[in-house]
């Protein structure tokens, strides 16, 4: 008993240095992650897939990632934000994309855990509407405990959900923000970009960002810096 | 090779009597069901002789014969015993093929030497039919057509030599030789064409303009007498034997409970397993059966994305499809059979022992999520060559081939997701085709921030209807930033209904 207590005391230290450090885009993707998003925007599913294309980056050999990934939704987010639409992916996912449509809770829970312990795919997205009683703090353990044992990265995009108990590395919140102008037409919408509120994490301190995907890489600015981060273009800022 | 009497000489080894004896002494007539009472298919000799014929119906036949007596005519057993005897006939040649419902065709080329010409093989081959009791009248020639037309209406086994004249050879036969259709016989007896060479003396186009709505070679006799002639090729499909993989089980007690019935699932998926690894092949479709004491079977369908022989992924799949399965007082036979096999080499391990350590196979799981879901939950979008959005895109199995298609635009920036249906919106705009300034939807007004638009995408013409109104694409976000994709269906002054409508399609992310 005490040598656990002291193994606990051991991982408590190293836990208060690793919370000390802030996220900042290019770490490596926890192994499960939760998105809390309203219902009547896209930006859950678009900073699920930024989250994920910037870890797969951030590990090697990106280029030669074949791997498919899977996109579990619920028919209440099918019927509120729609499917995934091939044309608006990401381009080095367009040919990977496996999409489930589940009609209950409990099958969204299945599909997410049969293709955690999937070892061929690349990471597994998950939609899901509301806070369903079977997505209980049980369920939740056993996507996580799934996700770490076999190294596929879990992205659930939770709309119109209340934060609940959850046992997930990483838990954001989003809204959409505007975006920066476009270099041609101040007039047209940008690059998407996301205000994003990590508000719990295991290895980091809490904080928000404004997120973006140029493409290339994830850039993170600070929040209270929105005309400066508008008036500079493209160039990223320091990451607040 | 033809079976006049296939179906009456099969009733007589049935009734295991020898021709003429027994009960094939006495008159005796197959009859099918019709619509208009029972029609006679098959007649033995004896009816024959009392005067009844195939194609009459059966009130006619005992008009003329009282006496005549009856049996079921069995046309699925015949096919089946046909293509038996088309296996059992590869020993005159590599292959052969049905000419059902009575006929055989075997390939003898180049194998007459080994029965010394083709004059022994055909004495051969009626000697082994007669030893089995079967009528046969067999017909050797270059084309299958001049083979099918001696076999029918030549002299008894007749040879027609590759380098003999076939259309001075054959021009005696009727016009029936030609394997044509029954009215198409009656036009050319109306015609007055009874002969194969009666044919060669009118000229080509004539008949050709005669008959030349008819594309289906048994309607036109120039492609029939073309195949004969060997000036155009005629398929046939060969009859290979091949058996599909099955195991079962007879139980000695009836089982009811569910364990029993896994243990029994898994024994016979091992045996499959075992099975199919002697001949190195994966399953692609199971289906097992549940033979219960009270006479009900129950069949259940399996289907998997990829080849596979291992027993614990097949268990594992049928444990969700038997829990449905009512065992009544209980099962006494159990039985496993692939009806489609792909070959599969030998070098998958075990998937499920694995699955705990290093995770499972992509097939393995979109097997059991598409075995839960249903085929349709789990698919993965391809493009589709269409300008209108919601057909560009389309949902097929997630391990099939991709289609060959052109790669999306890249000026073109299309929104993350789609909706199945485009919501309608009201929207505040200049009009007639002014920037939209703020739309209502679910309920929600918004204020557009920035736009861009509109991107044209007319009605593809070749498939809608006149009355399809264009749609203008405008790219807008609100001043909370959120992004959408929104149409205007229609113009002001199109002439195509009145004013146009918005609809929201899109979610940008």
């Amino acid at each position: 008993m005490s040598a656990t207590m002291l193994s606990d005391l051991c991982d408590v230290d190293a836990l208060a240095a690793a919370r000390s450090t802030r996220w900042r885009p290019g770490l490596a993707a926890p192994a499960h992650s939760e998105i809390f998003a309203g219902g009547s925007e896209g930006g859950g599913a678009g900073l699920a897939l930024a989250l994920a294309c910037d870890a797969l980056r951030s590990s090697l050999a990106e280029d030669k990632d074949r791997r498919a990934i899977l996109w579990v939704q619920d028919r209440a987010a099918v019927r509120l934000t729609g499917r995934p639409y091939r044309p608006g992916l990401p381009v080095e996912l367009r040919r990977r994309l496996i999409h489930v449509v589940a009609e209950k809770a409990e099958d969204a829970l299945f599909a997410l855990e049969e293709g955690l312990r999937c070892r061929e795919l690349a990471f597994v997205i998950g939609e899901m509407t509301g806070n369903p009683k079977a997505l209980d703090f049980t369920a939740s353990r056993r996507l996580s405990l799934a996700a770490e044992k076999h190294g596929v990265p879990l992205w659930l995009v939770r709309l119109d959900a209340q934060r609940d108990l959850s046992s997930a590395r990483m838990r954001w919140d989003v809204r959409a923000a505007a975006s920066p102008p476009p270099r041609w037409n101040a007039a047209a919408p940008g690059t998407p970009s996301w205000r994003a509120e990590l508000f719990r994490a295991r290895a980091h301190a809490p904080g928000e960002w404004i997120l973006r995907d140029d493409g290339r890489s994830l850039i993170a600015t600070s929040p209270h810096s929105v005309g400066v981060a508008a008036a500079t273009g493209d160039r990223p800022l320091a990451a607040g | 090779m033809w079976l006049p009497r296939l179906a009456i000489d099969r009733w007589r080894l049935g009734e295991g009597c020898a021709r003429g004896e027994g009960p094939d002494a006495e008159p005796l007539a197959l009859i099918a069901e019709t619509a208009h009472g029972p029609r006679i298919d098959a007649v033995n000799d004896a009816g024959l002789a009392a005067g009844a014929r195939r194609g009459m119906m059966l009130a006619d036949a005992r008009t003329l014969c009282p006496w005549l007596k009856v049996a079921p005519s069995d046309p699925e057993g015949d096919l089946a015993f046909l293509g038996k005897l088309a296996v059992w006939a590869q020993r005159w040649g590599p292959w052969s093929a049905l000419d059902a419902p009575d006929g055989l065709v075997v390939d003898v080329t180049a194998v007459a030497h080994l029965f010394a010409g083709e004059a022994r093989l055909l004495a051969d081959a009626h000697g082994a039919f007669a030893h089995r009791g079967l009528t046969v009248r067999l017909a050797i020639a270059p084309t299958a057509g001049a083979a099918w037309a001696l076999s029918h209406f030549g002299p008894e086994r007749a040879i027609l030599q590759p380098g003999d004249d076939a259309a001075a050879g054959l021009e005696e036969l009727p016009v029936a030789a030609l394997r044509l259709d029954e009215e198409v016989l009656v036009v050319l007896r109306r015609l007055g064409l009874k002969r194969l060479g009666d044919l060669h003396g009118i000229g080509r186009s004539a008949l050709h303009r005669r008959f030349r709505n008819r594309k289906s070679p048994a309607a036109n006799p120039l492609i029939r007498m073309d195949q004969l002639l060997g000036r155009m090729s005629e398929p046939l499909l060969p009859v290979v034997r091949r058996q599909a993989p099955l195991v079962q089980r007879r139980l000695l007690e009836p089982i009811r409970h569910r364990e029993l019935l896994d243990q029994v699932v898994t024994d016979l998926a091992r045996d499959m397993a075992r099975q199919l690894e002697g001949t190195g092949q994966g399953a692609r479709r199971l289906e097992i059966g549940l033979w219960r004491v009270d006479g009900e079977v129950a069949v259940r369908h399996l289907e998997l994305s990829a080849a596979t022989r291992d027993p614990a992924h097949m268990c594992r799949l049928f444990s969700a499809k038997l829990d449905d399965v009512d065992a009544g007082f209980g099962i006494e036979m159990v039985r496993l059979r692939a009806s489609w096999i792909e070959p599969l080499a030998l070098e998958q391990g075990d998937i499920e022992a694995a699955a705990e350590t290093q995770g499972t196979s992509l097939a393995a799981c979109l097997d059991r999520l598409t075995v839960r879901l249903g085929e349709k939950a789990v698919r993965r979008p391809v493009l589709h060559a269409s300008h209108m959005p919601e057909r560009a895109q389309r949902w097929r199995p997630p391990l099939e081939r991709e289609p060959a298609a052109q790669e999306e635009l890249r000026f073109h920036a299309r929104p993350l997701k789609l909706l199945d249906r485009a919501e309608k919106i009201a929207v505040l705009y200049a009009t007639p085709d002014g920037y939209p300034k703020a739309f209502r939807w679910r309920g929600q007004v918004r204020e557009i921030a920035r736009v861009e638009g509109p991107e044209r995408i007319t009605p593809e013409w070749w498939r809608s209807k006149s009355t399809a109104r264009l749609r203008d694409y405008y790219r807008v976000e609100d001043t909370a930033g959120c992004r959408y994709w929104i149409y205007r269906h229609g113009l002001m002054e199109d002439g195509r209904g009145g004013l146009p409508d918005w609809f929201l399609q899109g979610l940008y992310a």
